[in-house]
């Protein structure tokens, strides 16, 4: 049987996201119109959350958009039915703007892949970064993120993200 | 009249009723033939769909990739604009090719059959079969004789399913809902497979719909359908929430299903005189393509309650959300 083991409890993904804030707000460079992009679901809501700690670091006005992936993915072919299409919903112009993309964990990195063709869909912003809660080994691309919440080390152990708004709970648990 | 001719569900050659889904929210066919045999939850997830796909449309890379590779034949044996053009635009969104087939011409001319010319195509190797033909039913037996995905693009007097689809979705949209509003629906009801694909679809989301007409085109027998059939336009129009003009297909107009195209704008003509009697934020919707000054006068086709041009747009998401549901339940049998 595996176990279960808690990784940030409610009060561990607030403050997460509070330092992922802080770490964003020192990077934006001086000037630049601040958008923060989250990759549906889970990323999505942690992007609003990054957006309301990003304003006790000084940044008010960012832009806050969702974007779904599912158009994109290299796997389209194998979920068949499974793949549920979302709304892409970004109503801000990407073109200068700086973006940081926000997923929940980073894993193969495919996903990412897909956030960023999507996005040079939209525009050419004047940066795009990334900035996960979760980072996992695993990697199938040469994909890296910029900020990080928690990194795990264990190859065997998998990550689960949960959020209120999406799970009713906050936690992260690794099994 | 014939026995079958308000559903024409038994009409078409080679029509079958696919058997009954289980009870689910996601897509499981291949082929979409007509709205009569869909659920309502199938109906709602095609709509979650294509208003995802709305977005698409107002990017300025309208492109996206979801089916690289795959090619879209048009295989139209009865004329068509804006239903061929949108089916090409939507799947060229998609990323996939197509390939435009024009009966008139071709080797149909020749007295091929519409099996051989099919497999002829499909030897070039396509995905998938968007069909327009003057024989009801003609999509669902190429649906049962080839690989292809297949569209029906309208077939006969029977089913117009993706202009029924855009009706429904364009009301939804302006009304944010279908159950318990009244849809009238006006015009040539016993030709038009319009009219048909509407009736099933809106019915089964909970609307009342009512058919207006002239006797010879609106047979009381359409109520089979579960529809309410009137052939007085000016009793309706005050309780109705939709009014959807079908075209009064000028060739008909010859024939002797009513007396003068005097006679029938007076009757059933949409004027702004008439629109007096509908309510204010009555919604008038018209499949296109319109007979200005015959079942819609110019101002209120253009008028404020209109939604023609809406429905066009619209008609791009819906195609886009068929296409890429019917090719996403592709991969079940691997």
């Amino acid at each position: 049987m595996s176990t279960t083991q808690v990784l940030l409890d409610a009060a561990g993904i607030r403050r997460t996201i509070d330092r992922l804030a802080a770490d964003i707000a020192r990077s934006v460079p001086a000037g630049a119109s601040l958008g923060v992009i989250g990759i549906r679901s889970r990323g999505d809501v942690l992007a609003a959350r990054l957006i309301e700690a990003l304003k006790r670091h000084g940044h008010a006005n960012v832009a806050h958009g969702a974007l779904d992936i599912t158009l994109y993915r290299d796997d389209l072919a194998h979920k068949g039915p499974d793949a549920i299409l979302k709304k892409t919903e970004i109503d801000f112009d990407i073109e200068d703007r700086y973006i940081i993309l926000v997923d929940d964990v980073l894993y193969t990195g495919r996903s990412v892949r897909a956030a960023l063709n999507a996005l040079a869909d939209l525009g050419r912003a004047i940066a795009v970064r990334l900035a996960v809660l979760v980072d996992r080994p695993g990697r199938e691309l040469p994909i890296q993120a910029d900020f990080v919440g928690i990194r795990v080390d264990d190859v065997k152990e998998t990550v689960n993200v949960l959020l209120r708004e999406t799970d009713g709970q906050d936690r992260v648990d690794l099994s | 009249m014939s026995q079958t001719l308000p559903g024409l569900a038994h009409a078409p050659t080679g029509h079958e009723k696919t058997p009954p889904s289980p009870p689910t929210t996601t897509w499981r066919r291949r082929h979409l033939l007509g709205l009569e045999d869909l659920s309502a939850e199938e109906l709602l997830h095609i709509f979650q769909t294509a208003e995802s796909f709305k977005e698409v449309s107002t990017r300025s890379i309208k492109k996206v990739p979801a089916l690289r590779g795959k090619v879209v034949v048009n295989l139209f044996f009865e004329d068509s604009t804006r239903t061929r053009n949108s089916f090409t635009l939507a799947a060229q969104r998609l990323s996939a090719d197509v390939l435009e087939f024009a009966a008139a011409g071709s080797s149909v001319s020749k007295g091929e059959t519409l099996l051989d010319t099919v497999r002829n195509i499909e030897a070039m190797g396509i995905d998938f079969l968007v069909v327009r033909h003057s024989a009801g039913g003609a999509p669902h037996y190429l649906a049962r004789k080839v690989r292809s995905c297949v569209i029906n693009a309208g077939d006969g007097q029977h089913e117009h399913p993706t202009q029924g689809l855009i009706d429904i979705f364009t009301i939804r949209e302006l009304k944010g809902r279908i159950e318990g509003l009244h849809v009238a629906i006006v015009g040539d009801i016993a030709h038009s497979r319009v009219a048909r694909s509407n009736i099933w679809g809106l019915t089964k989301l909970g609307a009342r719909v009512t058919v207006v007409g002239p006797t010879t085109l609106v047979p009381r027998m359409m109520a089979t359908m579960g529809c309410d059939v009137s052939h007085d336009l000016d009793e309706v129009l005050p309780h109705a929430d939709v009014i959807n003009m079908l075209r009064i297909q000028n060739e008909r107009i010859t024939s002797r299903v009513f007396p003068s195209t005097e006679e029938y704008v007076r009757l059933f003509g949409l004027t702004r005189e008439r629109m007096r009697r509908a309510r204010p934020d009555v919604l008038v919707m018209h499949p296109g393509p319109v007979n200005r000054g015959i079942e819609l006068a110019a101002d209120v086709a253009d008028g404020p309650n209109s939604s023609i041009l809406r429905q066009v747009t619209n008609g791009l998401a819906i195609r886009m959300a068929v296409l890429f549901l019917v090719n996403q339940a592709t991969a079940i049998d691997g």
